[in-house]
């Protein structure tokens, strides 16, 4: 059964990661094989069956609308690269 | 060939929790930077977000609002992408099973397709999903402020059913008043808490195929949006007759220059990879649950105003006035029920009353040391005279026991003092002169002190006779009857 055609590079991109041409080969051939055994459940008629939302049967688990204390500000800018004003700085968007 | 537009719109608007969506911070606009943030909406690794149920609520709410389905399961489902004001890489919302679908909204608006004077714009749904944090750009970098991260954000998505600027604008502030009077958000524009995605392509007239979807991001002003589809719909249909083709992309708004500029196509368009959120457990509302969302359903702007119309036979100009002010309408039900004339019960409320409160508030701001925060610091709650008051005062002037004038003078002294209308009436001798031989007094001195006008009169300029009118007014302080007073002079100068 052949897996239905992985674009390595694509993937790659949107999880930003950097590969090399052995790893794109390497995790290429690794993803390949998991996408093989998907299609041996997609052998299986589920058209009938609902999708599955959580593997947890719980509903309307919530929490009441009410302020509870957030974080010193230090202690939230601890792990910054940097800040200024309050802010956390980062290297300028654009789009 | 001549073209139309078809607008989409997707309204983006900040609900009214004390919380956020996720986590206890506080939902608060304008707090220091990064004071308002915690672990969760952070992002931090290893957190448990938990949906704030007031939030699952405002949002059920809006569908009753907006007509909508109440679906009796829904989920939230992540939407990746990678941008700094989203510190998880992705966004928590609702994809496929959104907690409303397929209302509509109704609005005046005099346009293609609409009857009456009344346009409808179809919901596709209003789904709830997170804020993310707010970046500001400086000349090498870019600076985030978490506080807004995480804030319940609900997604107003319409089908393409507008066809023009103007349209636009008049659905968005329909929806906006909706909102706001449902209890649902403040929609303050200031504080950013509506933006909007309008979605607009052209098509030959008559055609039914859409053409290219063009997407206009991130407005945030309704005004602007209609400034957008000013530049943007006459753009397409040039586009399309030099014989360019559109292709499906995203364009920015630029408004100090009043143009769009492409910001990407199709080609690099996102690619979210939405899959259910494995940390939220689904919302499956039951019918007690629902049942008390709905307790909660106001009724809506252009239905109230219909029925101010209807039931008080106020003109439309009135009831415009109650259905954008929603305390004053309520001050003006309170007391015109009992009102034998209730129209001149809402001219009290909007040309006096209104009006007055307005000043006071205007003067107020001017004081030195006033309180900008501090809104509403002036309204119906202050008065010092009750609604009653209002009501006995119209039946003065109905009974034609105090003139017009008087009346005035009467409402001015019970807004300041809280005097009942009877009191200050009878303190200022304010009634109404009915004694014919007192007014013929005054319109005997009038006569004799203003010989040009009475030589005008009889010279036949007829209107001379009011500014004789406004003499013997005058002479009684104001307190003849004006219709007797015409009477008079008119029989006293043609004899």
């Amino acid at each position: 059964m052949a897996a239905p055609n992985l674009d390595v590079k694509y993937v790659a991109h949107l999880a930003r990661l950097q590969l090399t041409p052995e790893e794109e080969k390497k995790f290429g051939e690794q993803l390949g094989h998991i996408l093989e055994h998907i299609e041996k459940l997609n052998q299986l008629d589920v058209s009938s069956v609902e999708p599955t939302a959580h593997a947890v049967p719980l509903v309307n688990v919530t929490r009441r609308d009410e302020v509870t204390p957030s974080l010193p500000h230090e202690d939230a800018m601890r792990n910054a690269p940097a800040k200024r004003d309050g802010l956390f700085i980062v290297p300028k968007i654009v789009e | 060939m001549e073209y139309e537009a078809v607008i989409g719109l997707e309204t983006h608007v900040q609900l009214k929790t004390k919380s956020k969506m996720w986590c206890g911070c506080a939902n608060q606009y304008g707090a220091e930077p990064n004071t308002n943030v915690c672990p969760v909406c952070l992002g931090l690794p290893g957190v448990l977000p938990v949906p704030n149920d007031e939030a699952l609520r405002l949002t059920v709410l809006t569908g009753f609002l907006l007509n909508c389905e109440i679906p009796r399961f829904a989920k939230f489902d992540r939407k990746s992408y990678f941008y700094p004001d989203m510190p998880k890489n992705y966004q928590i919302t609702q994809y496929d099973k959104p907690s409303t679908a397929n209302g509509f909204v109704e609005f005046e608006f005099n346009g293609s397709g609409s009857t009456d004077g009344r346009s409808r714009v179809r919901i596709t749904r209003a789904h709830l999903e997170e804020d993310v944090g707010k970046s500001t750009h400086f000349e090498r970098n870019s600076g985030l402020d978490f506080n807004r991260a995480g804030v319940p954000l609900m997604e107003i998505v319409s089908e393409p059913d507008i066809t023009s600027a103007d349209m636009a604008y008049e659905y968005l502030n329909a929806l906006k008043e909706i909102l706001v009077q449902g209890g649902v958000s403040d929609c303050d524009m200031e504080k950013g808490q509506v933006r909007c995605d309008v979605n607009v392509s052209v098509r030959p007239v008559g055609t039914k195929e859409l053409g290219a979807k063009i997407e206009i991001k991130n407005m945030n002003s309704f005004s602007g949006v209609r400034r957008a589809l000013d530049y943007e719909i006459p753009r397409q249909i040039e586009a399309v007759k030099r014989g360019e083709k559109l292709i499906q992309s995203t364009r920015r708004w630029d408004d100090v220059a009043g143009i769009t500029e492409q910001m990407r196509t199709k080609e690099d368009a996102h690619d979210y990879r939405y899959f259910p959120d494995p940390d939220l457990m689904p919302s499956a509302p039951d019918e007690a649950w629902i049942a008390s969302v709905k307790s909660r359903v106001v009724e809506l702007p252009e239905a109230r105003k219909q029925r101010l119309m209807r039931e008080y036979q106020l003109p439309a100009g009135d009831a415009e006035v109650f259905k954008s002010n929603v305390e004053l309408g309520n001050y003006f039900e309170g007391i015109a029920k009992q009102a034998k004339n209730p129209k001149a019960v809402a001219n009290w409320v909007i040309n006096n009353l209104q009006a007055r409160i307005a000043e006071v508030s205007m003067f107020m701001m001017v004081e030195p040391g006033f309180n900008q925060t501090q809104m509403g610091f002036f309204g119906l709650d202050d008065l010092k005279f009750k609604p009653e008051a209002i009501l006995e005062l119209v039946n003065l002037v109905e009974s034609k026991a105090i003139s017009h004038s008087a009346a005035q003078q009467v409402f001015a002294e019970m807004f300041d003092t809280g005097k009942s209308p009877a009191l200050i009436v009878q303190e200022k001798g304010l009634a109404q002169v009915s004694d014919t031989g007192a007014i013929e007094k005054f319109c005997d001195e009038a006569i004799a002190a203003n010989p040009n006008p009475v030589a005008d009169y009889k010279a036949g300029k007829l209107a001379a006779l009011n500014s004789l009118k406004g003499q013997v007014m005058k002479l009684s302080k104001g307190k003849a009857n004006p219709a007797l007073v015409g009477e008079i002079l008119e029989r006293k100068l043609k004899s």
